[in-house]
């Protein structure tokens, strides 16, 4: 065949499949906006969710998701940043890291709900944390961990070893090399990681129904005391999150407005997500030009 | 390729202060040799090159003397700088790159502004003295012949210059540490000519205060800016005199094939 025609067939055959993969998105996207978005009124943002009757909001579940999120930064991020750093630059290349990489691999692939089971024996019935927001983080820290490892091994990587040698060849040392030059320089990366990690673990929901719970107990944001049961900080408290809302709401709910509390959960959770993805752009790009002193 | 008898070799002993000499130095990759016992003296205040084919060893040889094959080699035998043996794993590592710089083939400016570039290691070595960073800042820079450039842009990205004045940067750093010797490894061979002759210019300038030792592909570099020159071959030092001597009339037949272009 003529290369010219072969080229414009598969030109053609190539941009039909991106057009498919953006019109499925588009229309999930559209979908879910424009019939979540009309249910979204400021006493649905600030309101208790209602058992039986109309006119529930989401408030807590949005604060749990929102609480829930941070601990488990909390707890994966200085864990994931110290396997990152041993991966990158310290690991020799020998059979240990080939096996701490492939259990990596195997854990990022387990199935969520797995992980929810998991974590519902060893945390809320062995260690006896019950249905808690920390045993919910602790859970989501084992399926967040592998791809924020991952995600911040590359973005070392991705710094050139130049770099290292450049540090080396100063009289630093190499910790002094990799905090202060390498991951400086790798820093948007690693934040636009952190970020759409966190949209993967704000969506989350098999993981929570076993581990975090199903149920948001009335709390109070004016007690700031962590030990309280009543307290919205408390983490041994139960905590229904936003993504486990709309689960539950669809699968035993008994208000009169199911419908509708589904529909504009699910667009208060993809707006939430797509603020991460965007700030991630934002807030990576922002960082760089800091820490680069480019213009 | 012919094959030369590495015995066949000619060494010349300087008469003159040393700035640092390896004595049977060795080198391995795992199993693999790279270097054989070599031993050669650097005079201070002189301009070395180390020259010879690709794989000859003399990159591998340079990175001993301020020991950045660690880790990545084994290196064997004595290197002596002020009387200390730097080989030694005793041996201060970071004090040692403090005082034998280094600089690189492909230029690798940190991703930061062309102030910090220069102070930032400055200030890691417990220089926190405004005026003395500032002194040192616009010293290097002059001297690696950049000030002129960038005086009006210290704060922008050193990402931003050119290759040739991301290079000049480089030794700027380096010489910024103050040190005894300066290491270039192939520092001008990823640059057009313009910027090569800059650089040439401030090696032979930076020669009066401190010793320089560069490896070079370029015979016409090095024999333009050395005062000596050392051959490398398959790992072996098959030469070492005079530049002059050397590319006028070399002692040993592989020398003598290799400047005129037979291999390498």
């Amino acid at each position: 065949m003529h290369p010219k025609r072969t080229d414009k067939i598969a030109t053609g055959i190539i941009f039909c499949i991106v057009a498919t993969v953006v019109l499925i998105l588009a229309f999930l996207l559209g979908y879910i906006l424009m019939n979540g978005v009309p249910d979204i009124t400021w006493h649905f943002l600030t309101s208790q969710a209602q058992s039986f009757s109309a006119g529930g909001g989401i408030r807590d579940q949005l604060f749990n998701s929102l609480y829930l999120l941070i601990l488990t930064l909390i707890i994966s991020f200085p864990i994931a940043m110290g396997a990152g750093i041993y991966l990158a630059e310290y690991a020799k290349d020998n059979w240990i890291t080939d096996i701490i990489r492939t259990s990596i691999e195997v854990l990022s692939s387990l199935p969520s709900v797995v992980v929810g089971l998991f974590g519902y024996l060893l945390l809320v019935n062995q260690l006896n944390f019950g249905f808690s927001i920390l045993s919910g983080a602790i859970a989501l820290t084992f399926f967040n961990l592998p791809l924020l490892t991952r995600n911040i091994e590359e973005s070392l990587n991705s710094v050139p070893d130049l770099q290292k040698e450049a540090g080396t060849s100063l009289g630093l040392s190499d910790w002094k090399t990799i905090t202060k030059i390498i991951i400086p320089e790798a820093l948007p990366g690693i934040l636009t990681g952190v970020i759409l990690s966190s949209g993967r673990v704000f969506g989350e929901a098999a993981a929570l129904i076993y581990t975090a719970g199903q149920s948001a107990p009335t709390v109070s944001y004016t007690n700031w005391n962590i030990f309280s049961s009543s307290s919205f900080l408390n983490p041994m408290r139960p905590a229904e999150t936003l993504a486990v809302h709309i689960w539950k709401v669809n699968t035993e709910a008994v208000t009169p407005d199911a419908a509708a509390i589904s529909a504009g959960s699910s667009a208060v959770l993809i707006i939430v997500i797509l603020l991460f993805n965007l700030s991630a752009r934002f807030i990576g790009n922002r960082i760089y030009k800091k820490m680069t002193a480019a213009k | 390729m012919k094959t030369y008898d590495f015995n066949d070799n000619y060494i010349i002993d300087i008469d003159a202060e040393n700035a640092i000499e390896t004595d049977n130095v060795q080198v391995s990759y795992g199993k693999n040799q790279a270097i054989f016992d070599t031993s050669l003296e650097f005079p201070r205040f002189k301009i070395i090159s180390l020259i010879g084919a690709s794989g000859s060893g003399k990159s591998t040889y340079l990175r001993c003397l301020n020991r950045m094959n660690d880790k990545i080699a084994t290196v064997t035998g004595k290197i002596m700088y002020r009387n200390v043996d730097i080989n030694d794993p005793k041996t201060n590592v970071y004090e040692v790159r403090k005082h034998i710089g280094m600089v690189f083939q492909r230029p690798n400016p940190f991703a930061k502004s062309i102030r910090e570039n220069i102070q930032f290691a400055l200030k890691e070595n417990g220089i926190h003295d405004k005026n003395e960073l500032e002194e040192r800042l616009e010293l290097s820079l002059q001297d690696a012949a950049l000030w002129e450039e960038v005086k009006d842009e210290l704060d922008t990205s050193a990402l931003a210059l050119s290759g040739g004045q991301q290079q000049r940067l480089c030794i700027a750093r380096s010489i910024a540490m103050k040190p005894d010797i300066l290491l270039l490894d192939e520092p001008a061979s990823a640059l057009d000519p313009i910027s090569t002759s800059k650089i040439e210019d401030t090696v032979q300038l930076l020669s009066k205060n401190l010793t320089v030792i560069i490896v070079t592909h370029n015979m016409q570099q090095a024999s333009r800016i050395s005062d000596y020159t050392a051959f490398f071959h398959m790992g072996h030092i098959i030469e070492y005199n005079e530049t002059r001597k050397i590319f006028t009339n070399p002692k040993i037949k592989a020398t003598e094939d290799y400047i005129s272009g037979d291999f390498g």
